[in-house]
């Protein structure tokens, strides 16, 4: 247990050596992450609590954390080393406790820089238990821990009061630590810089489009260089003398290969189980993800994101959210099932519905941005751009109507700004890996099952019916064929695959530019489905998705009217 | 030195540092203040505003803590 962003999760993966999350802002442990470690002889579970400031909970997850305490044996308390002071009031309470303790003094590395001298063999004596420094990005001091683990003790520490704590944790820090006057460092004087309102502007903006264009370069180059070749000169053939076998025609080649096109398999358009439905996850989607996770988890590692908040700030009240809700946000932009099981961290329900029916209208995820700027952006940027300008356009002005219409209130802005740290690669990559394969394992079954789902009924003639039905709002509102609908219908178990399904259609750009914000904003995709479902319950969930609808319905139609 | 003048954490100047003497608002909030180490007889240094009634950053200990414009209207603090 500690306090928030002191580094537990790093310390809880270097015990268990579990893939966990652990990122540099507060609060990425509200669910929490449980694993084994080896003491001894013995095999014992280690509970990685979320981050409290105080015993006396003032938010969920505090409360959670309580919970947790009542339920464990022994507690090792992760204190910020550099931040003594406030660390220990968690601690003298976690001693006033009839549980056993330790004490790991992390991010100990920092204190020397930052001219703080802590007397460890005066802590602890007047703590009564073990306090062992740890680095926990490059695993120093964890041996020592995990070693001295059978030696906590719960001293007989009185119960005090709030007053009476403060006092107490005033005493000891004058007593073990000293600090000696240091310079700046240019990592805190550019933390500074980027909460300033003029500096800290250039700076979110400078960062956001190098993510962007770090994003795609990534994201280019992996299909450039590596995936796109390898489909076209390893897989392909395979394919075609598949093809060749399974006699050119019929029910199955139909469903494996799909249909050929110019006598060659063309792995967007021929839409079979082993071209299309192979080549739509690694060939186009997988590489944004891959960069975009990169991107993503090193802001959170420096610990950017705080910063963001603090500058968004002002826009998102006008929104009904606060800062913190860029967040979620920011995660949709890769997928919006963990961006919406994050709205957690926001204090509200209304800020929560609010949060999460913006994120899943107006924020394209990667897979579906992917597709955008593989299909719409062979038309040239400034389509695309128009899609992103649409989708941010709506964001804001759909924000602005829940914001009033919406009953109750959004509190205000209280949140740690974590210094700047340099990204511990370990947990950069450990998080990317994470990631990456939680997509792949998700996505994958779903896209394969949608595409045969798709040739099924294709062959069945079941989309004709559907097509015919919806055909006059298709057509009439959106200006798009009426085979545009099964794109639409299918976007619903994914929508990388539906756009994929425009591509047969010969689309001029403006009908694509309509097709992609109609798919985007239409509804959420069936995973995303599920935790709204889920996070929202039943009634708000109806409310989310028929905002969803009409939103989508008007503003494809306008699209449509304008372009 | 402490020159007595007592003002609003929101309207600090950056960079001006000072005592937090008062907290006005109710027990929940003076909780979530002092978990985060903003208690009376601490030093704070302004980092920043932003404009438009944004969040106020601050510094205390080796801490920053981003503040929402309303409740740091509510925290007292003594110039110097």
């Amino acid at each position: 247990m500690g306090n928030p962003n002191v580094g537990k999760s790093v310390i809880f993966s270097r015990l268990t050596g579990v893939r966990v999350i652990a990122s540099n802002y507060p609060g990425t442990t509200v669910s929490y992450t449980r694993g084994f470690m080896k003491l001894g002889e013995e095999t014992v579970e280690v509970v990685d609590v979320p981050g409290t400031y105080t015993l006396e909970p003032t938010s969920e997850a505090e409360e959670i954390a309580l919970q947790m305490l009542d339920s464990g044996d022994l507690v090792i308390n992760v204190a910020d080393a550099t931040n003594l002071e406030r660390n220990l009031y968690l601690t003298l309470q976690l001693l006033e406790r009839n549980i056993p303790v330790i004490v790991a003094l992390n991010i100990w590395d920092d204190t020397e820089h930052r001219g703080i001298h802590i007397d460890l063999d005066k802590l602890r004596e007047l703590l009564g238990v073990p306090a062992i420094p740890t680095v926990a990005v490059s695993g120093q001091g964890i041996k020592e821990l995990v070693e001295n683990i059978p030696k906590a003790v719960s001293p007989d520490t009185p119960i005090r009061s709030h007053a009476e704590r403060w006092a107490a944790v005033g005493s000891i820090t004058d007593q073990v630590q000293r600090i000696t006057h240091r310079h700046h460092t240019w990592l805190e004087r550019l933390g500074d810089a980027s909460v300033k309102p003029l500096t800290g502007g250039i700076i979110a903006l400078a960062v956001l489009v190098s993510a962007f264009l770090v994003v795609r370069f990534i994201g280019e180059s992996l299909i450039g260089y590596l995936l796109e070749p390898l489909f076209d000169n390893l897989w392909a053939p395979v394919m075609l003398r598949l093809s060749d076998f399974l006699g050119g025609t019929g029910f199955f080649h139909d469903i494996l290969i799909g249909k050929l096109i110019d006598g060659e398999v063309n792995f967007v358009e021929s839409f079979g189980l082993l071209t299309t439905g192979l080549f739509v996850p690694f060939g186009m989607v997988l590489p944004y993800i891959v960069s975009f996770y990169l991107v993503l988890g090193l802001l959170e590692d420096i610990g950017y994101l705080p910063r963001l908040a603090v500058l968004m700030d002002t826009l998102m009240h006008r929104l009904g959210l606060h800062g913190y809700a860029i967040i979620p946000t920011m995660l949709g932009l890769g997928c919006n099932v963990p961006a919406i099981l994050a709205t957690r961290i926001l204090e509200s329900k209304r800020e929560r519905f609010i949060a999460a029916t913006l994120i899943s209208i107006a924020i394209p995820c990667a897979a579906l941005q992917a597709m955008i700027f593989g299909l719409v952006g062979q038309h040239g940027g400034q389509y695309v751009a128009i899609v992103y300008g649409t989708l941010f356009i709506v964001w804001v002005i759909l924000g602005i109507i829940l914001n009033r219409f919406v009953k109750g209130f959004s509190p205000e802005l209280l949140i740690e700004i974590p210094p700047y740290r340099l990204p511990p690669w370990r947990t950069v990559l450990q998080k990317l890996w994470m990631r990456s394969s939680g997509f792949l394992k998700e996505a994958i079954p779903i896209i394969l099952g949608a595409v045969l789902v798709i040739n099924i009924l294709y062959v069945l003639g079941i989309f004709d019916a559907i097509a015919n039905f919806a055909a006059p709002v298709v057509t009439g509102l959106l200006g798009l064929p009426k085979e545009a609908v099964t794109a639409i219908v299918i976007g619903f178990l994914r929508k990388d695959v539906a756009l994929g399904m425009l591509a047969p259609l010969a689309l001029s750009a403006k009908q694509l530019v309509v097709g992609s914000v109609v798919l985007a904003m239409f509804f959420p995709c069936i995973a995303a489905f599920v935790v709204l479902l889920r996070e929202l319950g039943v009634i708000n969930m109806l409310k989310a998705a028929g905002i969803m609808i009409v939103a989508a319905l008007l503003v494809g139609g306008a699209l449509n009217l304008i372009l | 030195m402490p020159d007595g003048k007592q003002i609003p954490l929101s309207q600090m100047q950056a960079g001006q540092s000072g005592v937090v003497v008062q907290m006005q608002g109710g027990r929940g909030l003076i909780n979530r203040l002092s978990a985060l180490g903003i208690r009376p007889g601490q030093r704070v240094t302004k980092v920043s505003s932003m404009f438009m009634r944004g969040p106020v950053t601050i510094q205390i200990g080796n801490a920053q803590v981003a503040i929402g414009f309303g409740m740091a209207k509510r925290i007292i603090v003594e110039l110097g």
